[in-house]
């Protein structure tokens, strides 16, 4: 291995009193070489972005290192002055972080951004320097680099922002670009660009990676290397193909197995009858518009038929602006659809006044995708979940008695129920989410990305739990997601969603084994890690 | 140009809750016992009711109250103003006399406090929870608690009286007769201490609002963005937080120039300053609702055009606001 770029030895990072353990990170020892990418895994709190942070020295104030060294290029950084790290850091080392929309300044424009890298740590001319902006746009792929430089970031798209990012990061050439969960917040088909870009740039310029993620699908599809973090300490690190196909540590065991399979679990027999069929329904929005004068017209959900078997679950894929979500919302009529119907046991949803909606809800219920944001800080546990039944005309004691016997249901300890949302994990609280919406006793479910706020391993825990619900209470669910593999573990149909209409639906054997249409094969082959997956799928049979 | 339309309209919007405004004021003032005819014939020294019933006629104010409220939105819709009884003039030019020190005061005081705000706010930011943030904080509660009429007498007591070094009322030295640079120099000194009193309320609240709105904007993820570039903190702040930091400090201006409007007119009363704010006072009392009711209808003018101003400046300032529209 030749000299290594940054080598980190016995670092170790205090919280201050009161956080839920003394150290960020404990005697964490670590080295990348030139031209390497080294993956940092972990889940959430397991301290890798604090490492990120430390490795900058921009820690949050009360945050201190405590012990060790980050030697870089001959210097060590945890004893640099301020003046000496402003040096470092943009030229030295790079960064890039997870939301490329809160990372750039709103403010100001894309070139504007980019360029100021220039005209902190050299002395080139304004001409010069955009002249260097354009070309890095270009260096990283953005259509139109001249128009994108004099855009403001909310003009750009997920993807072209986090391009935009990465052509500020490596606008300096620095000798290692930090990139903490890059990808995380972008659509399956982007991801994969974007990884791919990163790797391209990162081989034509031998810069070394740090590359921080809690997805073992990304680390099989870029990483050189592998270190896996567990609350602040390293539990396992090594070359890539070592640490993934041979795991050393139970935890790194643990992580690699909740990777989610990409196979479709065995088919189940589905009822003959329909509990829930949609009639080419269709929802426009339109914005804008004064007295019909430039008004924008979005087709969010263009004619969509779908049919959901009792008992089955429906799971509708596609990225985001696909109208998944808007048709969800249409379905349990949080808004109207525009044309078409939406027959729940027989009753034309659709058409329902909003009285009836309002009477007939208990029928099919919502279950949210951020479990932080969807309950109501103020309430108690037990109270949110038994506020439907009160609402609907159950004794207040009973309902609360009944939500206690639901938080058994879904895993919780029922003594919980005193206790306010956030003082539960990310997963119990989607937990509540769902005994919330199981209290009204619903025939479906509809679950608008139920685990996409969580961890691998939680995610894995609570699709288990909706598998075991959906045998027990006999309960149709309609499941919607970005992530195919999410999908492939729990739906026994899958609706393939782009641009508002079904572009492929069947059995999910059938649309992920053989899928017919291209978009739906580009899905596919974005999956990171896919060609990981596969091999282990096929080497557990 | 969009912004243009988008502002256009949004002035448009505005004209009916003008005409409210002006109807309910109208209205309110019906309830007042007495009207203009009494404050002139208490003026006069009194007089028989024959008088009284010639002048009401006059005046139009024999008139059912919905046949006058008619008659005046009439005259309000051609931009006619009415006539003062009590000042014996158009109202248009009542008002117009008194409007210069009004404005005046309120440009200066909010200059004043929006600038002073502002950099006490950045300083209590940066040193938040330290001593400049406690010393800074301490102040400015001071200032929003403690009433203008107050801070104003004391500031007279002080430096008028006391110390001499300022004049304690009055918009010019009306005993001699200055021109050009010398006038606006005499007028600048007059408005110290009013526009220190006026201000000093709303520097606390701009201050407060700023050092809130900086901490907000330190801890979003562009900041951290712009240290990792290796920014030093002084260009931080300048590059990046303050112009984040300043749009719910322009949306306060905007809602603040009514909130002006009221503190001139205690403002005003104080130093003797013969502005809108104490016209309106005397009108009110001399029951002369022309008069009232144009200042209202200028009043209102004036917050409108301001929030006009915060509108542009806004979309100026967050290129966000101009794409929505698009």
């Amino acid at each position: 291995m030749s000299d290594p770029v940054l080598s980190l030895d016995g670092l170790t990072v205090r919280l201050p009193r009161g956080a839920d353990r003394s150290h960020a990170l404990s005697d964490v020892s670590l080295s990348i070489a030139s031209n390497e990418i080294l993956c940092v895994v972990g889940e959430s709190g397991s301290g890798k972005s604090m490492m990120a942070n430390a490795i900058m020295r921009l820690l949050p104030n009360e945050v201190e290192i405590e012990d060790g060294r980050m030697m870089f290029d001959g210097h060590d950084l945890c004893t640099a002055s301020p003046a000496a790290m402003r040096e470092v850091r943009g030229a030295g080392i790079a960064m890039i972080f997870q939301e490329p929309m809160t990372a750039l300044n709103p403010l100001r424009t894309i070139g504007d951004q980019i360029g100021e890298m220039f005209s902190i740590h050299t002395r080139l001319s304004k001409v010069e320097i955009n002249a260097r902006v354009i070309a890095l746009l270009d260096d990283v792929r953005i259509p139109d680099s001249t128009a994108a430089a004099k855009a403001y970031p909310h003009e750009l798209s997920g993807g072209q922002r986090q391009r935009a990012m990465i052509a500020m990061a490596l606008a300096l050439d620095p000798k290692l670009l930090i990139a903490d969960e890059p990808t995380t917040a972008l659509d399956v088909t982007t991801q994969a660009q974007i990884l791919r870009l990163i790797r391209d740039l990162q081989q034509r310029r031998k810069t070394a990676v740090l590359f921080i993620t809690h997805d073992f699908g990304v680390v099989a599809e870029i990483a050189d290397r592998v270190v896996v973090m567990q609350h602040g300490v390293i539990v396992e690190q090594g070359a890539a193909d070592r640490v993934l196909n041979d795991p050393q540590h139970a935890y790194t065991r643990q992580l690699i197995s909740s990777v989610p399979p990409l196979k479709a679990p065995p088919p189940r027999s589905l009822s003959g009858k329909d509990v829930l069929s949609i009639d080419r329904v269709s929802k426009t929005y339109r914005t804008g518009g004064f007295l019909g004068r430039g008004a924008r017209v979005t087709e969010a959900v263009k004619g969509v038929s779908l049919h959901l078997p009792r008992g089955a679950t429906l799971g509708i894929v596609g990225e985001s602006g696909s109208g998944k979500s808007t048709l969800a919302r249409c379905i349990v009529r949080l808004i109207d659809p525009d044309a078409g119907s939406i027959l729940l046991d027989g009753k034309d949803w659709a058409k329902l006044t909003p009285d009836q909606v309002r009477r007939e809800t208990r029928h099919i219920q919502m279950v949210f995708q951020d479990p932080f944001a969807s309950l109501n800080p103020r309430r108690k546990a037990a109270e949110l979940v038994a506020q439907g039944p009160i609402v609907h005309g159950v004794d207040r004691a009973v309902a609360i008695a009944e939500a206690k016997r639901l938080f058994e249901l879904v895993g919780l300890d029922p003594s919980a129920g005193d206790r306010f949302p956030h003082e539960f994990s990310g997963g119990q609280r989607q937990r509540i989410g769902l005994a919330r919406a199981l209290a009204l006793k619903p025939d479906v479910l509809v679950a608008d990305e139920p685990v996409s706020a969580l961890d691998v391993s939680v995610q894995a825990q609570v699709l288990r739990l909706l598998a075991e619900l959906r045998q027990q209470l006999g309960l149709s669910i309609v499941f919607i997601t970005h992530d195919l593999r999410v999908a492939a573990q729990i739906c026994d149909l899958v609706a393939v969603m782009k641009d508002g209409a079904v572009v492929e639906q069947g059995t999910t054997a059938e649309v992920f084994g053989n899928p017919q249409h291209p978009y739906t094969q580009a899905l596919l082959s974005a999956i990171p890690g896919g060609d990981f997956t596969r091999k282990r799928d096929s080497a557990l049979v | 140009m969009r912004i243009l339309s988008l502002a256009g309209r949004r002035l448009a919007a505005s004209i009916p809750t003008l005409f409210l405004i002006l109807i309910g004021v109208f209205l309110l003032l019906q309830l007042a016992p007495g009207d203009t005819v009494d404050a002139l014939m208490a003026q006069m020294g009194g007089g028989d009711a024959a008088t009284a019933h010639e002048l009401r006629k006059f005046y139009g104010l024999d008139l059912s109250v919905p046949a006058q409220l008619a008659n005046y939105l009439w005259h309000l819709m051609r931009l006619d103003l009415g006539f003062s009884s009590i000042y014996g003039k158009p109202v248009a030019t009542v008002i117009l006399e008194r409007l210069p020190p009004t404005i005046l005061l309120m440009t200066a005081s909010l200059s004043f406090a929006f600038f002073f705000g502002l950099v006490f706010g950045v300083i209590a930011a940066r040193g938040v929870n330290r001593w400049p943030d406690t010393v800074i904080s301490t102040f400015g509660l001071i200032f929003y608690a403690t009433p203008s009429f107050w801070f104003g007498l004391m500031a007279i007591v002080v430096f008028s009286v006391y110390l001499q070094w300022l004049p304690p009322g009055g918009f010019e030295d009306i005993g001699t007769v200055q021109t050009g640079i010398w006038r606006a120099l005499d007028i600048a000194a007059h408005l110290v201490l009013p526009t220190l009193t006026l201000g000093l309320i709303f520097l606390a609240v701009y201050l407060r609002i700023m050092r809130a709105s900086m901490l907000e904007v330190l801890n979003l993820e562009f900041i951290r963005t712009a240290r990792a570039k290796g920014l030093d903190e002084t260009h931080v702040i300048t590059r990046h937080v303050l112009r984040n930091a300043l749009l719910p400090m322009v949306t306060l201006i905007g809602l603040q120039a009514g909130t002006m409007l009221g503190g001139s007119v205690v403002v005003e009363s104080v130093f003797s300053l013969p502005g809108l704010g104490r016209l309106a006072y005397e009108s009110v009392v001399q029951r002369d609702l022309n008069t009232l009711l144009g200042i209202v209808f200028v009043s209102a003018l004036l917050v409108i055009v301001v929030n006009f101003v915060v509108d542009l400046l806004y979309a100026r300032l967050d290129p966000r606001i101009a794409a929505e529209g698009s």
